[in-house]
């Protein structure tokens, strides 16, 4: 899910030993809320409401934008972070970050709620297998995804946070969290892929 | 007892090896719910076979009761970062278990296989903060009024 990867291995923040100069942050970031708070109303709306269109556009709208983040952020972010200096890997990240515990959980509860209902409605539930085991394939994809999400890179963003919130974070513990997204990072892309393939297919039958 | 040195003063190392696998036996348990989930979407709208999500929950309540008696014999932890982050992980954890639940009655799912996804979702609802807060918490400084 949230692929902050390869935000490599720091050794030390400094040649002096001396505590970097972080920005100040809020783990998670408050303003948000209310923004996520209103977008988990719609489509609660959408739900109740049965309304097609709503539960069309929370699917495919959220739901590329979880594939299309986990890529990118995978492919693209990852190994440019891995090259820059370790302050600047540590600003970003403070950044960074919050901003991500908020998004991804919001994306991916967006895309699996409507998702569900939009089988429902559209009677994909109701087909028999073998052509019902491209569902299946989705709901594993999405089962393997959520306990990398929740079992690897969560628990580990969040202690890299608090890490980086003592008056001298330990670059040790953060390097050591830090390696679970560059391990990770190759199943989720695959996943995401496996996604696509599996979307596409289920949206043209 | 299980102790742990402060995260601040011992090596990481060191205050791993003292705490219990507390990681371990939570990612099992999310393990065993989400093949529960799998397996009950999988066959519907059919529910004839419930016994193999059944004894998968049976399994993710042994080992998240197991998990919550190990985490609490350890007498040396930074408790309150850890019940600071459970506290809002639980508020998080409880909106998006009932966004499901509500999903599910909205459905019209029938009352037995209501009942093992609301008890899937509330093993979800307890394992995922305590992994969060234990997570945060193994690294931060050890509460000395414990």
């Amino acid at each position: 899910m949230v692929n902050d990867a390869a935000v490599a291995t720091p050794t030390r923040f400094s040649d002096a030993d001396a505590p970097l100069p972080l920005p100040a942050f809020q783990i998670v970031p408050l303003v948000g809320l209310p923004i996520v708070a209103v977008l988990v109303a719609l489509l609660i709306v959408a739900i109740v409401g049965d309304w097609l269109w709503a539960l069309n556009f929370f699917h495919v709208v959220a739901g590329g934008l979880w594939t299309g983040i986990d890529l990118f952020v995978g492919l693209v972010i990852g190994p440019i972070l891995g090259r820059l200096s370790i302050p600047a890997r540590i600003e970003f990240t403070v950044r960074f970050m919050p901003k991500m515990l908020l998004i991804m959980p919001t994306l991916v509860t967006l895309t699996l709620a409507s998702g569900w209902q939009l089988q429902r409605h559209l009677g994909y539930l109701l087909l028999s297998y073998p052509q019902h085991w491209w569902l299946t394939a989705s709901y594993i994809v999405v089962g393997v995804m959520t306990v990398i999400a929740l079992g690897l890179l969560e628990p580990a963003n969040l202690a890299v946070l608090f890490e980086l919130k003592k008056p001298r974070p330990d670059p040790t513990v953060i390097g050591r969290l830090m390696r679970r997204f560059i391990y990770t990072a190759g199943v989720t892309g695959v996943m995401q892929l496996a996604t696509l393939v599996t979307m596409t297919r289920i949206a043209t039958w | 007892m299980v102790t742990a040195e402060p995260a601040e003063h011992a090596g990481m190392d060191a205050v791993d090896h003292r705490l219990p696998p507390v990681t371990e036996l939570a990612v099992g348990t999310l393990v065993l719910i989400i093949v529960g989930g799998i397996d009950v979407a999988a066959r519907l709208p059919q529910q004839a076979a419930l016994w193999l999500p059944i004894v998968l929950l049976v399994a993710a309540v042994v080992l998240l009761i197991a998990n919550v008696v190990v985490l609490s014999r350890v007498q040396a932890f930074a408790w309150h970062t850890f019940f600071l982050v459970v506290r809002y992980a639980v508020l998080a954890y409880i909106v998006i278990a009932g966004m499901l639940e509500f999903v599910f009655v909205l459905d019209g799912t029938p009352g037995r296989l209501l009942a093992l996804l609301t008890a899937m979702l509330v093993v979800f609802a307890v394992d995922i903060p305590l992994l969060f807060g234990f997570s945060v918490a193994r690294y931060q400084p050890v509460d000395r009024a414990d």
